[in-house]
């Protein structure tokens, strides 16, 4: 049913329970700031003014990135194994896939809207 | 009493097979296992059900009762007919042998292979242990070792149903006393037998165990505990 080690599953167990701690705060601060900024409406020249060369922002998205791209494919890997008949390798290699795309999309999207603003 | 006569539709045969529907006269403090004794003793004796003890000690007549896992011989039929109506099916996730007999081989295989089974080390020349039931974690083991081994909780898991390698609610219980139980000496090889995604990592706590254990047991407290053990146990590097 597996190709992982018990050490290696319960590894990834615990990646997935701590990427969903650094989410929930993530995922507030995200939500809070867009009902804040959206108050005036929403452009992308007020979000490249906001974010763009602020390096705590991108410390910020980086961090919510990297979470993304540990806790969603763990799941996905889960969902897969349960409701499909895919074989687990398969499903590994999509759930890796799925990683390393989430992973280069956001970070090129963070880095992007740092890179557009600032002196 | 609502009616005199209560309708009761029962899976006949196995996989392939069709219900049929008999009526029962309606009797005061009726249980679900005297209906069907009654079905096997005064109408259709091919009738296949399993019981024994008749008073909630043995686990045997587990069953489906209007599409929830049940004790039947504890259930009475004023709880839980619906406008004088039992539908009966055998339990989920097992292979049905005939009518409502399902094959429990798989749910014990699953608690040997959870290692169910106690291991000590001392002879019986050795002074028995002294155990406190204050200690924390007798307190832990005596909490989730009245399982009665009916297979409600197995039948109710969507897990189990979703995941025919994963061990279950029931064995993981088992091995959750053990791990509790100062006297037994395979912690390690027993968190390594309920490690893993087909074990305890597999749980989504849906709690449908907690909510159908007829002992009013909570084997998805026991696999919490369990999660936490093999993850002190994983980070120590003592699992493989």
């Amino acid at each position: 049913m597996t190709t992982a080690s018990l050490r290696t599953e319960t590894y990834l167990w615990l990646a997935q329970r701590i990427s969903a701690i650094v989410l929930a705060v993530c995922v507030v601060v995200h939500l809070t700031t867009m009902i804040v900024a959206v108050q005036g409406g929403l452009s992308a020249q007020e979000i490249i003014a906001r974010i763009g060369g602020n390096k705590l922002w991108l410390v910020y998205y980086l961090v919510f990135v990297a979470a993304v791209a540990i806790h969603a494919p763990l799941g996905l890997k889960t969902v897969l194994r349960e409701m499909t008949a895919l074989p687990i390798k398969r499903i590994e290699l999509l759930v890796g896939l799925f990683a390393i795309g989430v992973a280069a999309l956001g970070f090129r999207a963070a880095f992007g809207l740092y890179g557009l603003g600032g002196s | 009493m609502e009616t005199d006569q209560l309708s009761v539709s029962i899976w006949r045969g196995g996989d392939g097979g069709a219900y049929q529907t008999y009526q029962v006269p309606r009797l005061e403090s009726q249980t679900v296992l005297d209906v069907v004794t009654y079905i096997q003793r005064e109408i259709d004796p091919s009738l296949s059900y399993r019981f024994a003890c008749r008073v909630g000690v043995c686990g045997s007549c587990a069953m489906t009762v209007n599409g929830k896992a049940r004790w039947t011989c504890r259930t009475h039929v004023s709880r839980v007919a619906e406008n004088g109506a039992l539908t009966l099916n055998p339990l989920r996730n097992l292979p049905v042998v005939k009518d409502l007999v399902v094959d429990m081989a798989v749910f014990f295989d699953k608690w040997e292979k959870a290692m169910g089974a106690f291991v000590g080390d001392k002879t019986r020349d050795q002074a028995l242990a002294a155990v406190s039931p204050s200690d924390p974690k007798r307190k832990e083991a005596s909490a989730g070792i009245e399982c009665i081994g009916c297979g409600i909780c197995y039948a109710t898991c969507d897990v189990v149903d979703w995941n025919k390698d994963y061990l279950g609610p029931a064995a993981m219980n088992r091995s959750w006393t053990l791990i509790n139980d100062e006297r037994d000496v395979a912690r390690i090889p027993r968190l390594q037998a309920i490690a893993g995604d087909n074990g305890c990592l597999g749980c989504h706590s849906q709690q449908g165990c907690v909510e159908r254990c007829p002992k009013s047991l909570n084997p998805t407290g026991a696999i919490a505990g369990l999660k936490r053990h093999t993850m002190k146990a994983a980070l120590k590097g003592e699992l493989t």
